[in-house]
């Protein structure tokens, strides 16, 4: 598949690692912020090809895992009225709630469906006049034109019945959390490609001058990660910082702006909290004024509480990267994706359930 | 509609609860319908149960089909239901001979549509060489079923060469695949309600009772396993064997094919074909030695022109399945958790 | 967190006034409707990033060549500052 296959020539990979082999002489410890890539890392066996200097650490763009509890259980909640449909993406269909996952309450009856996009939820709506479809809004910025186009069209098309329970993050206020932290040990970022694809670059300049970090803005492929990794230790073997581009094919400094104009059309930034991690002041979208008829918090009177995960998960340090999933002692023993004690062993981003899938203890520590 | 073998004359369009009754409209149902299709001089006994002659050592198997939408491109139920069975048997190390043949039926279901499954029934089965020789109907409230669930179970003779055995696996045993992976799967997600896509992908769904018979001729006990990877796909029947073997399985996924679409389709859901269902291929464990004439051999066939040799058993990482990726970095592959959903991230 | 494809673009629906802009993307060949409102500006046969259904940019061939020369132009430059 063109642009795909290309990014994935173990000859041209094999180049790349043995170009960073010649340059790292020190350990340099780095962030890939987006599941999606740590994903990527494990599933190609990368982590494996890097010289043993870098340390690769996993961090929180996994917005299943991120989601706080107490959105799951709204949306549990609203899948149980006889009168609704929830729809979402199949990653959250897993996320235990308090009591249950999504899949549970799928299983005793209630009407969860899984979509490939919000804009079905719209078709369904209209098909249904007579029933409430509720979808669940969850995802970075990558996600936020497609959940605003959806309510841009039923505005446009007076569909009533459609609704959405809003559970969008960003990423910026996030790199800033995990570098305020004094315990952060993080020396450069990988930042997520397709974040920046909508959003720019622009926001990074200065997260990146402020903590002297420098960031690269990265793809999802085997040669995108490698050639990622390797303009940050470029940069830090060199002591340089600054914002680097390396997914230049889908990344334009300014981003897509009519993206961007959409979101902002449909969204305000809140203030949100993330699973694991806490309160992070203007991290979040919501539904604006404009648009607060589509908002399920709003139409079906939600007001859940935060609740916490047990105490034993320490997802707050893996997200942060303060701490791999191995160095966990609950990994793969109390805690597994049957019964994951928190957010990171939930969703198949999460970096827990991607060291679990593809690697195990035995095998390679 | 197949037109060689036209919709007889009912005079009803749905099944209904009466239909399942044992009284007079059961008995149309039959002999109007099932019998008539399906017919063979011990179905037609009509006995509560069949009696037959058999010598030699037997293979039995029983599989239960409730697969959505019953019509799908390259197959349906009812063809998924001879294949199935037949193909267990096969895994066996045996060539399927009778089968039995049972249905539960929701009420409200069209005539046309269980005629259609039945000839379909029919077709496969002629092609496999089985004959139905016992079955049974029900039919439940509407609400109570999904249309229709098709239970077969069947008999075979196993090969007099054929040994098959997970503890017959051995290090440096060869992993086999027939042929492109994933494709079943995806043909039946293209139709899925949220997800649907437009396609040529087919189900691979066929019958592998010659092609394994043929190889059994060939090579008899030097092939040690084989398992068609079904729900699951490959990754779950490698993590089974690994399992009960406590054996280590490296595979190498650029010798594992998939069709250009299908891989298409599991880009765009996030889904891992690993663990995508298949129908049409077998999984086959064998001494080193004769791998390559065994490739030969299933190639010499247009339908499994993509064999290949997948993977080595080893001596290591026990009872784990590890990939070396199209990259060159190795990654555990291990058994799902659960059914595999599309993903956004 | 963001699964985005490349795909190409087989045929761009005409639009109407108050509809979005779509096309039909091929992926390896399955064909799928997308909206392309956050990208008016392509043609058929060009490439775009898509995720859960939008395509969120046009893939830049030029630019996708760039990453082909990284190493080639690393290596330049590395015998130009060992020749100083």
């Amino acid at each position: 598949m063109k642009y795909l296959s290309e990014y994935r020539d173990p000859e041209l990979v094999k180049q790349f690692a043995e170009e960073l082999y010649r340059i790292t002489t020190k350990a340099w410890t780095i962030m890939e912020i987006c599941g999606g890539q740590t994903h990527s890392l494990v599933k190609n066996g990368i982590l494996e090809m890097l010289p043993k200097e870098i340390k690769m650490v996993h961090g929180p763009g996994c917005p299943v895992c991120v989601t706080p509890i107490s959105i799951i259980d709204e949306a549990i909640l609203l899948s149980e009225k006889t009168n609704v449909i929830l729809c979402s993406f199949g990653d959250m269909l897993r996320v235990p709630g308090t009591k249950k996952s999504l899949l549970e309450a799928k299983a005793t009856g209630a009407d969860v469906r899984i979509l490939y996009s919000p804009l079905e939820a719209v078709k369904l709506a209209i098909q249904n006049p007579e029933k409430e479809v509720v979808f669940l809004a969850v995802g970075f910025e990558t996600t936020a034109p497609a959940n605003a186009l959806s309510i841009i069209h039923a505005h446009k098309m007076n569909v009533h019945n459609y609704s959405m329970l809003t559970s969008h993050v960003l990423v910026p206020p996030a790199m800033e959390a995990i570098l305020s932290d004094p315990e952060n040990k993080i020396d450069a970022f990988l930042a997520a490609g397709h974040v920046c694809s909508i959003m720019g670059i622009c926001e990074y300049e200065p997260i990146s001058k402020k903590y002297n970090t420098p960031i690269v803005v990265t793809g999802f492929e085997p040669v995108d990660l490698l050639q990622g990794i390797s303009m940050a230790v470029h940069q830090l073997e060199k002591g340089i910082c600054k914002v680097e581009n390396q997914y230049v094919r889908a990344v334009q400094r300014e981003g897509n702006l009519i993206a961007q104009h959409t979101i902002h059309e449909v969204f305000d930034i809140t203030d949100r909290s993330w699973r694991g991690i806490g309160q992070i002041p203007k991290s979040g979208y919501e539904l604006n004024e404009q648009y607060k008829k589509f908002n399920a918090r709003i139409k079906f009177h939600l007001s859940a509480t935060a609740i916490d995960d047990a105490n034993e998960c320490i997802s707050g340090k893996i997200m942060k990267g303060l701490k791999n999933p191995i160095q966990c002692p609950h990994f793969g023993k109390k805690c597994n994706p049957e019964h994951p004690l928190g957010a990171p062993m939930v969703s198949s981003e999460g970096a827990c359930a991607a060291y679990y899938h593809y690697r195990s203890i035995e095998t390679f520590v | 509609m197949r037109l060689e073998c036209p919709l007889p004359k009912f005079d009803f369009d749905i099944i209904t609860l009466g239909h399942g009754s044992g009284g007079l409209l059961s008995q149309r149902l039959l002999q109007c319908g099932v019998f008539d299709v399906l017919k063979n001089d011990i179905l037609n006994q009509q006995h509560d149960g069949a009696i037959i002659e058999v010598n030699g050592k037997m293979a039995m198997s029983t599989d239960s089909f409730v697969v959505t939408p019953l019509f799908f491109p390259g197959g349906d139920i009812g063809e998924l239901a001879i294949n199935g069975t037949v193909n267990d048997l096969a895994m066996c190390g045996a060539a399927a001979k009778y089968l039995t043949l049972a249905f539960i039926l929701e009420e409200g279901l069209p005539i046309t549509e269980f005629w259609e499954i039945l000839v379909s029934i029919k077709e496969a089965a002629t092609k496999a060489g089985v004959i139905i020789i016992t079955g049974d109907t029900k039919v439940v409230e509407k609400g109570k079923g999904d249309k229709i669930f098709i239970n077969t179970s069947g008999i075979g003779i196993v090969h007099p060469k054929a040994d098959i055995h997970h503890n017959r696996i051995v290090p440096g045993d060869q992993i086999i695949i027939s042929g492109p992976i994933a494709s079943h799967g995806v043909a039946i997600m293209s139709l899925r309600k949220g997800l649907e896509f437009e396609t040529t992908i087919q189900s691979d769904t066929r019958n592998l009772k010659y092609i394994t018979q043929q190889l059994f001729d060939s090579f008899g006990n030097d092939i040690h396993f084989m398992r068609d990877p079904t729900r699951g796909g490959v990754a779950s029947v490698l993590n089974e064997v690994a399992g009960l073997t406590q054996l280590g399985y490296f595979l190498d996924q650029k010798q594992i094919s998939i069709n250009e679409q299908v891989e298409g389709a599991c880009e765009m859901l996030g889904l891992d074909p690993l663990y995508v269902a298949n129908e049409g291929i077998f999984i086959a464990i064998v001494k080193a030695s004769i791998a390559d004439e065994f490739i030969n051999q299933l190639k010499k066939n247009n339908e499994f022109s993509s064999a290949a040799i997948i993977g080595t058993v080893v001596d290591e990482h026990y009872g784990k399945v590890v990939m070396k990726s199209r990259v060159g970095g190795r990654r555990v592959v291990n058994y799902l958790t659960g059914e595999q959903l599309p993903r956004i991230c | 967190m963001c699964l985005a494809i490349p795909g190409k673009i087989i045929s761009i629906t005409p639009q109407l006034n108050e509809t979005f802009l779509t096309g039909k993307v091929s992926f390896g060949g399955i064909l799928k409707e997308v909206n392309l409102s956050m990208v008016p500006e392509v043609a058929v046969n060009d490439y775009v990033l898509v995720h859960v259904g939008v395509a969120i940019n046009k893939v830049d061939e030029e630019e996708a060549l760039k990453t082909f020369e990284y190493l080639k132009q690393i290596g330049e430059l590395e015998e130009l500052s060992s020749g100083d």
